[in-house]
């Protein structure tokens, strides 16, 4: 009797917090067929955004996926002073809200601002712009990378590493030869995490970019957009892209993530 | 299981057992530098720089800044609404949880696959999900938008997975044995829980609500779209900042963002030290 109403009680929360709502807008979104949203997705507007939130969440990959290899491995593997440093800064972007971000990068690299003053009068513009949106989806999606491989770098220890090294391998052979097959899943499973939330930012985006139509504006900022212009189709088209990149990236992480312990 | 939003602490993991691995040491060098300078330029400067420009008038043009009616309210509210989201993402995420380990039933899998959901779904589709259903044109006619429990209801979502993520483990290596031993003593399946499940769950659970904690404090997409973003009213901290910087009221939201960022830092540094005492427990 308890198992039933527990098994309820939770069941109908996940319903009607969860898939009943996700559930209406994707019947909302297919209310009329396929071509209201194929018409919405299609509009120059709405691919030009899509472009943008790829062209941002690509240059932020790659930004964190260097960054995640390295600092993992320096975290793993060596001890140096500042490595507790490391250790507890590098999470420090997961406690920071998107929109302090935007504010953070505007008082650094605004054109008021030294920096961004001095880089703008040699004709780099960073706030309301691409480079912007960039620097603010690398800082939201900073450790995700890093915080998978460390721990599988720590598991797989070191004696491959060592005898490799004692064969005449150099450091860099060690890491291509050796290192990175052991933690390609990992390495993988960081990457899907990092570009899911890069692809799906919005707060931090928001502030930086001026969310200039045909420029500035991401898939994000544009469901925003046509919501406020009461064009639900549109905004539900665009959030159905986006939906379904968010659950191909859970499947794939699903499908990713027992491979590690085999 | 997957966790895409869940801090799992670097620092507590433990420290690297061997020795360093011999690298040439300019290369150790390169890397150091290329870490520091990357975290420098596009975290802790700007991060710094917001610290540093809500202190620009002192420390009372800070207090003046923070306590400013608007300010104030979008404040309260954030904290008691992260509060109150995260005491029920104790209560629903452990039963969650519980159904999910310990029940059997169809369709399983699929709703422990879907507790990511909202860590994976981009805030803004979040809030017009929300809005599909509790909003104007509500299929089932209830309309939350643009009151308070809007707020309540959007930070509820983006929270969902954290102490579902956080008590399953912590449940699925539970020894079955000791609540069948309180069963076969004659106790109630209430009481075996309350006295010998939920004891070992504590950490877990508050490790959960610390996070959700966080996250609901510093929320900013989800809300935009349902809460109307009325000040005094349904006006979020994150959705204030926004409104400041549209507004060019830097000096205001960069005193909000300082305090947003102090709570969140409490929570997260709560978070270690129950991991700490978990771990030390256990």
């Amino acid at each position: 009797m308890g198992r039933w109403i527990a098994r309820v009680i939770a069941l109908a929360y996940l319903l009607l917090l969860l898939v009943v709502p996700v559930g209406i807008v994707f019947f909302r979104t297919f209310r009329n067929g396929f071509s209201p949203f194929w018409d919405a997705v299609t509009t120059s507007q709405a691919e030009h955004a899509f472009r943008v939130t790829v062209e941002v969440a690509l240059f932020a990959v790659v930004g964190n996926t260097l960054f995640g290899l390295v600092a993992a491995v320096l975290l793993a593997r060596h001890r140096f002073p500042g490595r507790g440093a490391l250790n507890a800064l590098i999470d420090l972007p997961l406690a920071v809200s998107p929109v302090v971000v935007g504010l953070a990068l505007i008082l650094v690299y605004g054109r008021f601002e030294p920096i961004g003053g001095f880089l703008d009068d040699h004709g780099v513009k960073i706030i309301f712009s691409l480079p912007g949106m960039v620097l603010a989806t690398i800082f939201v999606s900073l450790p995700l990378l890093a915080r998978e491989l460390v721990p599988v770098l720590q598991e797989i220890g070191v004696e491959q590493e060592q005898a490799a090294w004692t064969l005449g391998a150099s450091g860099l052979q060690t890491f291509r030869r050796i290192t990175l097959p052991a933690i390609r899943w990992a390495l993988a499973y960081g990457v899907i995490l990092t570009l899911a939330r890069a692809l799906g930012e919005f707060g931090a985006v928001a502030v930086v970019s001026g969310g200039l139509v045909g420029k500035t504006q991401t898939l994000t900022l544009y469901v925003q957009q046509e919501f406020q212009n009461f064009d639900p189709i549109g905004a539900y088209s665009a959030s159905f892209v986006l939906a379904v990149i968010a659950i191909a990236a859970l499947i794939v992480i699903n499908v990713l993530r027992p491979k590690e312990h085999s | 299981m997957t966790q895409l939003d869940a801090p799992v602490p670097i620092a507590h993991r433990p420290a690297p057992a061997s020795r360093s691995v011999r690298r040439s040491p300019s290369g150790f060098g390169l890397s150091v530098g290329f870490v520091t300078i990357y975290l420098s330029l596009i975290v802790l400067i700007p991060l710094g720089a917001v610290v540093s420009r809500s202190n620009n008038h002192g420390l009372s043009g800070f207090w003046h800044q923070v306590t400013a009616p608007d300010a104030l309210s979008a404040l309260r509210l954030t904290v008691v609404a992260a509060a109150l989201v995260s005491a029920i993402n104790a209560v629903m995420g452990t039963l969650i949880a519980w159904i999910l380990v310990r029940d059997r039933f169809p369709g399983q899998r699929v709703i422990d696959a879907l507790i990511d959901l909202p860590f994976a779904l981009p805030t803004i589709v979040a809030g017009l999900v929300l809005l599909a259903l509790y909003g104007p044109n509500s299929a089932i006619h209830v309309s939350f938008a643009y009151t308070r429990p809007a707020v309540v209801i959007a930070l509820l979502f983006v929270t969902l997975p954290f102490v579902v993520r956080s008590v399953q483990p912590v449940l699925m290596e539970l020894d079955q044995e000791m609540e069948e031993a309180a069963k076969s003593l004659g106790a109630s399946p209430f009481t075996t829980f309350r006295r010998v499940v939920l004891p070992n769950l504590v950490p877990a659970i508050l490790a959960g609500t610390a996070l959700s904690f966080a996250r609901a404090i510093s929320e900013f997409g989800s809300t935009v779209l349902i809460t109307g973003n009325i000040p005094n009213k349904t006006e979020v901290a994150a959705v204030h900042i926004y409104s400041q910087i549209q507004s060019d009221n830097v000096a205001g939201a960069a005193a909000l963002s300082t305090v947003l960022l102090l709570v969140a830092l409490v929570a997260l540094v709560a978070f270690n030290l129950i991991q700490r005492w978990a771990t030390r427990r256990g």
